[in-house]
């Protein structure tokens, strides 16, 4: 995936200057950075809840800006939104029934889901709306991995949750990778998304202010890029 | 005993308002729009198949073998077209646009049909009835009618609960924008839950149409006798809006029969009253408000 | 370096609107020595159908409120007159007061009963409660039953009645217009604008959103109820189908619609749209109301904010003075001996 020279408003005001960053096939990305910085924008446009025309955003070669959101999951992209968004009248069961919709081939199906996420297995005919915080991110992981994702992108699945249920999620992450999921993490949780990372982007105010391997990032440029001192 | 024999047909008269009620509720539970236009459209199935009948002869019955699919065509079309495009505004635009809708209808039901009553007749369906006792005879026609209303609103319930596009469809009412993200095409939802809810408008014209005469006035009626039964009945809930029309048709015979002016007055009375005791309505679904 | 500022609501260009209204006013008011009785009975019509549709405008542009049964209090107002004229014996002209008043009494119940309910279905309410309304008081038979009544004006001089009613008439439209613009520079006002752009942000500031909803309802409902003592003034027959007929509402959405939702000059534009199609349109009948429904529909999805929306987007005209505006004056040194050491 790659995107280029990205400039994108939300409402009334710019949220991104100029972006650009690109992912390999098979590689786990994070972005980190303050509120605000316009990660959640990025992650938005991608997979198409913001609208893009134009060249800027590219999936395996050709631009997607054009194509509506639900369209971009039948390409593979599948964005686990922030805030967790399970549908609150659905029951656990329906809300990844739901997430297969899109019906792409692959091997995730709904006893693989419980088999990662055993707590899910429990709760299977309990309404979402009674989950609580750390179920509700299990479930909308599992809803997004139903879609059988090439490229799958989470957008701060930490946000609320106490340590151990993030270490548990995260836990999950190098499975993922390894069906040859492509994956994109933002978060705030700064430990967490560079111990699984490849690579990461920083970001601030709108811009990419820092990117590599997270073994060559020194605390102190971490720091820099993300409040920009 | 003519309190029973009346209380029977106002419970026969309650699948009529429930089928009246069903597309209203449905369209205001999935997108949160208030189809003001709903009265109107069930009386133009009416007067479609009026037309149906005087251009072939047949059995008003088999014209809803044309007038179904028309409907849900027509509701799809204006989805898509017109009224997806008033979502994105706030609560004034879909409300003004499908009021707007109404006035056009009405005002073309009225160059074209004249003011005139009109009638669908059914043949002798319309007066063979079961005596039960000497006291007591229900009609085939209003039998019919109910159990008709039964299966459609238990048919849509099971639709909505078990297949693959109604989950899409109470996803997508829970949070259209979660929804696309799972490949659901928000848009087109939107445009087969109207059509959905006009198809059964359309059953509830035709069925309307032979049980009373109708004229292109009709329509305000029909709407408030809809909403009344979703109000009374609470919102959210296909078996709540039976039981809504059931007392409304109710209230609405006993009303009749103490004074033939009442009908209608003895309805809205109970309404207001449901209002005022139990304004969610008296089998309200959780989280969802009037 | 500190600068001088002044917060105020006026422009010049709104003060010299302000000296044209009124002089316009004065003119229009003197109507009966210039126009001939077919010209006053039109402009008659104009004004208090220029009331019903910013009563409109106040319900549904500023309170958010989309109401379809304002009809109700056009025929309470019809009966209201008629019952103090006819059956009681007072003076007609006073039936007109008699009217708004009837019509603010049973604005609170019924605000009582619909406010149980909220958006579309809050508008469906509205259209039951005037059927109720009409339903029952159509079924009196000393206010004339199913087929109507008609008021009295025996020992009236005809002409003498057309100005007064005109005068009347013209006082309820300019009234509402100043009724409206006061209303949103209040404190009611405030708050209403407050809900309108974010209900609940205005309930946690202190607004009380279903104290200030009910207090505009009732306002327009009480002017409606004037209107409609004025109404049938001029008309005299009331017809329980045509006195409670939703087609009141038809014209006032239209209107509104039309001219511009949510500004003080839009109804009036509207009204004067809809005025000159009636004009020319009204041999037509339902093929009238038609081209009204059509139009309405493409100015909600095109336009908005109306006829006026568009000229203000073009060119900004403050004709009416509701925001306050920040301006700066000159720069000036601060005062002698102030004692503000460091500025600068």
């Amino acid at each position: 995936m790659e995107v280029d020279a990205l400039d994108q408003h939300y409402r009334d005001f710019q949220a991104l200057f100029g972006v650009s960053l690109h992912v390999a096939e098979g590689e786990i990305v994070a972005i980190i950075g303050a509120n605000g910085a316009g990660k959640s924008t990025l992650l938005k446009t991608v997979a198409g809840v913001l609208r893009s025309p134009g060249p800027s955003v590219r999936f395996e070669g050709s631009t997607i800006g054009e194509l509506r959101a639900y369209r971009r999951v039948d390409l593979g992209i599948v964005l686990t939104p922030e805030g967790r968004r399970v549908f609150p009248s659905l029951t656990v069961r329906e809300n990844l029934e739901v997430g297969g919709y899109c019906r792409r081939p692959g091997s995730w199906s709904i006893e693989r889901i419980f088999s990662v996420f055993p707590l899910l297995q429990r709760l299977a005919d309990r309404s979402a709306a009674a989950l609580s915080g750390g179920e509700q991110q299990a479930l909308a992981i599992g809803r997004s991995l139903m879609a059988n994702p090439r490229l799958l992108m989470m957008d701060e699945i930490s946000l609320g949750l106490a340590p151990a249920v993030v270490k548990q999620l995260y836990g999950a992450i190098p499975g993922i990778r390894d069906e040859g999921t492509t994956l994109v993490i933002v978060e705030q949780d700064v430990t967490q998304a560079l111990r699984v990372a490849d690579r990461a982007y920083c970001f601030l105010e709108g811009r990419v202010s820092l990117q590599g391997e997270p073994s060559q990032l020194t605390r102190d440029d971490i720091r820099a890029a993300y409040f920009g001192i | 005993m003519a309190w029973l024999n009346t209380i029977v047909q106002g419970v026969l008269l309650g699948g009529l308002y429930a089928l009246f009620a069903t597309g209203l509720s449905l369209v205001f539970g999935v997108m949160r729009v208030v189809n003001l236009a709903h009265g109107v459209l069930t009386l133009l199935a009416a007067y479609l198949a009026l037309v149906i009948v005087d251009l072939t002869d047949v059995n008003p019955f088999l014209a809803l073998l044309v007038v179904i699919p028309v409907m849900f065509g027509l509701g799809y079309v204006a989805q898509r077209l017109l009224i997806n495009l008033t979502l994105a505004g706030g609560v004034l635009p879909p409300l003004l646009v499908t009021f707007g809708i109404a006035v056009i209808i009405e005002n073309t039901l009225l160059e074209v049909f004249s003011a005139d009553s009109q009638g669908l007749n059914a043949g002798r369906i319309e007066t063979v009835s079961i005596t039960i006792t000497d006291r007591l005879a229900i009609g085939w026609f209003p039998l019919g009618l109910f159990v008709a209303a039964v299966v459609v609103l238990g048919g849509l319930q099971l639709f909505v609960d078990r297949t693959r596009f109604g989950r899409a469809l109470r996803a997508t009412s829970d949070d259209r924008e979660a929804a696309q993200l799972m490949a659901i095409n928000d848009r087109h939802i939107y445009a087969v839950a109207m059509g959905i809810a006009l198809a059964v408008a359309g059953i509830a014209g035709v069925f309307t149409g032979v049980r009373t005469t109708f004229g292109p006035l009709d329509g305000a009626i029909l709407l408030i006798f809809a909403f009344e039964a979703v109000i009374i009945g609470g919102l959210g809930s296909l078996w709540g809006t039976l039981i809504g029309g059931i007392i409304l048709g109710v209230a609405q015979s006993i009303g009749a029969q103490l004074s033939p002016g009442w009908f209608q007055l003895a309805g809205h009375l109970v309404f207001l009253a449901v209002l005022v005791i139990r304004p969610t309505g008296l089998f309200p679904r959780e989280g969802v408000a009037a | 370096m500190r600068e001088d500022v002044v917060i105020e609501r006026s422009t010049r260009m709104s003060r010299l609107t302000g000296l044209a209204a009124i002089v316009g006013v004065l003119v229009l008011a003197a109507g009966p020595m210039l126009w001939n009785d077919g010209v006053l009975r039109m402009m008659l019509e104009f004004f208090y159908l220029l009331a019903l549709a910013q009563m409109w405008n106040l319900l549904a542009g500023y309170a958010g409120l989309v109401s379809i049964g304002q009809q109700a209090y056009i025929g309470i107002g019809a009966y209201a007159l008629f019952a103090f004229t006819n059956v009681l014996g007072g003076n007609v002209f006073l039936g007109v007061l008699v009217a708004g008043v009837a019509a603010f009494v049973l604005a609170f119940p019924t605000a009582a009963l619909v406010f149980r309910l909220r958006g579309g279905y809050f508008a469906i309410g509205t259209w039951v409660v005037a059927e109720v309304y009409r339903l029952v008081l159509s079924s009196q038979a000393k206010l004339g039953g199913g087929s109507g009544a008609t008021v009295t004006v025996i020992g009236i001089d005809p002409t003498f009645r057309l100005f007064v009613t005109y005068w009347i008439s013209l006082a309820i439209g300019v009234g509402s217009i100043v009724l409206v613009f006061y209303v949103l520079r209040s404190r009611l006002g405030l708050g209403l604008r407050a809900v309108r752009d974010r209900e609940g942000a205005a309930a946690t500031s202190g607004v009380n959103v279903r104290r200030t909803k009910v207090q505009v309802y009732v306002i327009a409902s009480t002017v409606c109820g004037l209107a409609g003592g004025v109404i049938y003034l001029a008309l005299l027959r009331l017809q329980p189908a045509a006195t409670f007929s939703v087609n009141w509402t038809v014209f006032m959405i239209f209107a509104v619609v039309i001219g511009g939702l949510g500004t003080i000059t839009g109804p009036i534009v509207g009204t004067l749209v809809y005025f000159a199609l009636q004009q020319y349109l009204a041999d037509l009948g339902s093929v009238y109301l038609i081209i009204l429904g059509a139009v309405a529909i493409v100015v909600m999805l095109k336009a908005p904010n109306g006829l006026w929306g568009l000229v203000i987007d073009r060119w900004s005209v403050p004709f009416f003075p509701i925001q306050l505006r920040v301006r700066r004056t000159a720069r000036r040194p601060p005062p002698e001996g102030s004692g503000l050491v460091g500025e600068g």
